[in-house]
């Protein structure tokens, strides 16, 4: 992947800085909250895949990690302010972690974009979401990778029989990933990895960034399981709306296999990630499990902010 | 800090929810067709209403109890 376009000042400064441009000096504030998601989004993908025209080594340069720590701050911030202004964040025993995740998912109220795509999208707006998530599905389940050594035994060896699912089995053709590149590919789109990150909402930005976060930090390792708790709860009977979407305007084939393989692979993950990774991380550590459904709650409302502002973009909301 | 040895039961069954079966080859279903598994997990719908039986596909969740 190339460096993104910047978005603002800050974008700006980090691009050159990262392209070696010779840029010094303290980075400029974030002109806008697009600079800024862009910004994280960038410094946090260093330690993914990184940038083909940018320095391997600006992963751990000291000066780059103190704007990522400033925005990675203001972010955790902004999103523990969201959750902590909702009724449900009060405390909870480590054995009711379980149920009061099902309860917060059952709550969930946020629109549903694959509602719009079965019914009613047209293909310019379902090639448009597929972009747009291509962001994340072109990196799916690596930021949950990072946790797998931050965990207890059981929740360790569940979040890998999960992780192993997500890989494809050993078999490289099942990769989630892959199958989602695949699927780009079939509809005509590009399937390079971070082929579309120029094109993605600020909205969008900052649920990945959101997810990165949680997986990036030991200290938030919760919330990164509540996270992926989350995600995958509310992934099965949607997927199978896209995959009936995608039938009706004509574009079956790889993408909606995509969809149809999480059909079946998240009503597992489901219940893998809901028990046996955030019920018995919650009793091994209990001071994790407000974390876990902060980091739940967190991945349903990022999702129904990017549906909002997806679904006025696309005028249906 | 001890070392427990932990329960890892080959099947559960998943309050209101499918049947988890860890570490088989292959199911058969109610009709007779024998379908192999490639996966750690899988689920088995317990409510019939799964468009794609004999595995779970979370339609029990739309279901009124």
């Amino acid at each position: 992947m190339r460096l993104p376009k910047p978005r603002g000042p800050l974008s700006e400064w980090l691009v050159a800085r990262l392209a070696g441009a010779g840029v010094t000096g303290a980075a400029p504030d974030a002109g806008s909250w697009d600079d800024e998601c862009l910004s994280l989004w960038t410094l946090h993908e260093l330690s993914f895949r990184g940038f083909e025209d940018g320095d391997d080594r600006a992963e751990w340069d000291p000066a780059l990690l103190g704007v990522r720590h400033e925005l990675e701050t203001a972010l955790e911030g902004r999103l523990r302010a969201r959750w902590t202004r909702t009724d449900r964040a009060g405390a909870v025993a480590p054995h009711e972690v379980p149920a009061a995740l099902e309860a917060l998912v059952a709550a969930d109220d946020g629109p549903s974009i694959a509602d719009h795509v079965r019914r009613h999208a047209d293909r310019d707006q379902v090639l448009e979401l597929l972009r747009q998530r291509s962001v994340y599905h072109l990196k799916e389940s690596d930021p949950s990778a990072f946790v797998v050594p931050r965990l207890p035994v059981r929740a360790k060896a569940a979040l890998m029989a999960l992780q192993f699912d997500e890989y494809g089995d050993g078999d490289p053709n099942r990769l989630h990933s892959h199958l989602f590149a695949r699927g780009l590919e079939a509809v005509g789109l590009r399937a390079e990895y971070g082929a579309y990150v120029d094109d993605a909402m600020t909205e969008n930005l900052e649920m990945n960034n959101a997810g990165s976060l949680f997986g990036l930090h030991r200290r938030l390792r919760g919330a990164a399981m509540g996270h992926l708790a989350a995600f995958e709860m509310t992934s099965s009977l949607p997927s199978r709306k896209m995959v009936q979407g995608l039938d009706r305007l004509g574009l079956a084939g790889p993408m909606s296999d995509y969809y149809d393989e999480h059909v079946e692979a998240d009503a597992i993950h489901e219940h893998l990630a809901l028990r046996d990774i955030c019920g018995t991380l919650a009793e091994d550590e209990p001071d994790q499990a407000g974390e876990i459904l902060f980091g739940a709650w967190t991945c349903l409302d990022v999702e129904a902010r990017f549906a909002t502002a997806f679904l006025s973009g696309s005028e249906v909301a | 800090m001890s070392a427990p040895e932990f329960d890892h039961p080959d099947v559960v069954l998943v309050p209101h929810g499918p049947m988890l079966l860890r570490g088989v080859g292959s199911v058969q279903d109610a009709d007779g067709t024998v379908h192999p598994v490639e996966r750690p997990v899988v689920a088995l719908c317990r409510c019939e209403k799964s468009s794609r039986l004999p595995w779970c596909d979370g339609t029990h969740k739309v279901i009124p109890r």
